[in-house]
């Protein structure tokens, strides 16, 4: 039989089951709406963080022996590493003054102070600013030079977040199997069901000469549609949300942090339909084989 | 058996028997059936009519002995290649078998689309044997809002749609008025003049008997103990 013919018998049993059909195809939409909405969140907070890092910016602070006379010494050492985008020289005055600036309402307490506390130090922008492992050794390396006092990269509060963002990560990925494998039970019940509300159909089918092809066909085919239309609803009610929250979000934080939230890429639409179409057929799959074991 | 009959046989049983547990539905049956004949099966309730016609089109396996269909040994038969051969025969049942929820047109049209014939051939031919059988004008209606000798008429129809050699029928006037048997056996009646094989497994020989010219064989506890002419 023709694709078309079996597509159109496909069609006409998903009308005549239409009850059964819409539950499936909204479980598999709501399933797949949990997966896309932990993946867009997954994305977006990705490449916050990426953003964050990816400044590759550090602070060395230097020792109070230091004076500016030094400085060229010191640019040709750190440059010798390799690794340095971009060098500025920040001295103890200037310092000072950005403090006094920032902190214009405690001018008395400065007035108090009988010299600058501040240490020069130099602002630098790292080539190697994805790799988080890289940062801290070539951070290290700058440490053991000569004259430097310190340097800070944000390294306690950035590795203390990446962690517990991998492990949220983890918790996420686990969520999607989870509610991957609710979908998967759904969709081969739903066939299950089909399948005994057609139990006379299918024995006069074989009684007049259908083949198994001919009989599991058109099931494959519901289960194929299910998954592709459920993944399109789940898809779609995601993207409905993402207008209306990340405007909010845009709206009431952008006064403080810049943040670029964008919905998922067209890659990994695809790929969350795609998954969504597999999981109808695979549903179907194992409910055929198990029934017709 | 006849030697020269035998050669020519489309359907041979070897000592047949069927068990379903301690009971003996088929007792060392053997037969041999010429291709055209038109063979009544009688016998009293639980003879074994109806498990006769299920080993034929392998509802049921033959516990002992052997089948054979145009020299095709039904033992042997794959489960790829039993669709084949169920396309050789037409079947009509008691309780008609016709899907619910598809109308006459496409109860009738479903033997030719399991067969991959065109759409075109199908609409053509269906339309051509719901003439013959004098169901036309209901070809769009659901069997449930069908009498009983109309869907028999379209069990018939089906069954002959494909152009079988062979037509099973199972008790196919049981559920009948008088009317409704005599119909549908002249449609069989007047199919078998085409040249095919019939059987028809029924209680209802006093119809059979006043209708039909063929063979009678009856059956008792599952065991052949008579075949004879009927004119």
């Amino acid at each position: 039989m023709p694709m078309t013919r079996y597509i159109k018998k496909a069609l006409a049993d998903i009308r005549s089951n239409r009850f059964l059909n819409l539950i499936t195809i909204v479980t598999i939409s709501l399933s797949i709406l949990v997966v896309s909405l932990f993946l867009l969140f997954f994305e977006n907070a990705s490449r916050v963080i990426e953003g964050w890092n990816q400044g590759g910016r550090a602070m060395i602070y230097l020792e109070s022996a230091f004076s500016p006379e030094m400085l060229p010494d010191l640019e040709a050492r750190i440059n010798s590493l390799g690794e340095v985008d971009e060098m500025q020289f920040i001295p103890k005055s200037r310092a000072l003054e950005r403090l006094k600036s920032e902190m214009s309402s405690h001018t008395g307490f400065f007035d108090t102070l009988k010299q600058n506390p501040l240490p020069h130090a130099l602002e630098i922008r790292m080539k190697t600013h994805g790799d988080f492992q890289k940062v801290a050794a070539f951070a290290k390396k700058i440490g053991a030079l000569d004259m430097v006092e310190s340097v800070e990269y944000g390294q306690g509060w950035l590795a203390r977040f990446l962690k517990i963002f991998s492990l949220f990560r983890i918790t996420g990925y686990a969520m999607c199997g989870l509610f991957l494998l609710i979908a998967l039970f759904i969709t081969a019940n739903t066939v299950r069901l089909a399948f005994y509300s057609r139990r006379l159909e299918i024995e006069i089918m074989r009684l007049v000469g259908a083949t198994e092809a001919f009989i599991k066909t058109p099931f494959y085919v519901e289960g194929l549609f299910q998954g592709f239309l459920g993944g399109l609803l789940g898809l779609l009610i995601l993207l409905a949300a993402f207008f209306t929250v990340s405007s909010g979000i845009s709206q009431n934080l952008s006064a403080y942090v810049y943040l670029d939230i964008r919905f998922l890429s067209v890659k990994a639409m695809g790929l969350i339909i795609l998954a969504s179409t597999f999981l109808g057929w695979f549903g179907c799959y194992l409910s055929l084989k198990q029934i017709l074991k | 058996m006849n030697l020269d009959s035998s050669k020519q046989a489309i359907i041979r049983l070897f000592n047949v028997t069927k068990r379903y547990g301690a009971k003996l539905a088929l007792n060392d049956v053997s037969v041999d059936i010429q291709p055209g004949e038109f063979i009544f099966i009688s016998g009293p309730s639980g003879a074994g009519k109806s498990t006769l016609l299920k080993v034929l089109y392998l509802a049921e396996k033959v516990s002992e002995g052997q089948i054979l269909i145009n020299g095709m040994n039904l033992a042997r038969i794959s489960a790829s290649k039993l669709p084949r051969l169920r396309r050789r025969f037409g079947m009509v049942f008691q309780d008609f078998k016709l899907i619910p929820g598809r109308t006459v047109y496409e109860n009738v049209a479903l033997v030719l689309e399991v067969a991959g014939e065109k759409p075109s051939y199908i609409r053509k031919k269906v339309m051509h044997v719901l003439r013959t059988t004098g169901m036309e004008k209901k070809a769009n209606a659901l069997p449930p809002t069908l009498s009983g000798g109309e869907q028999q008429r379209v069990a018939v129809a089906r069954a002959v749609v494909g152009d079988p050699d062979i037509i099973l029928a199972d008790e196919p006037t049981g559920s009948l008025d008088q009317a409704s048997a005599r119909l549908v056996l002249d449609f069989l009646m007047a199919y078998h003049q085409k040249g095919a094989t019939i059987l028809v497994a029924s209680h209802n020989l006093h119809l059979m008997e006043s209708m039909v010219r063929g063979r009678n064989i009856v059956l008792d506890q599952g065991q052949l103990v008579k075949t004879s002419t009927m004119l």
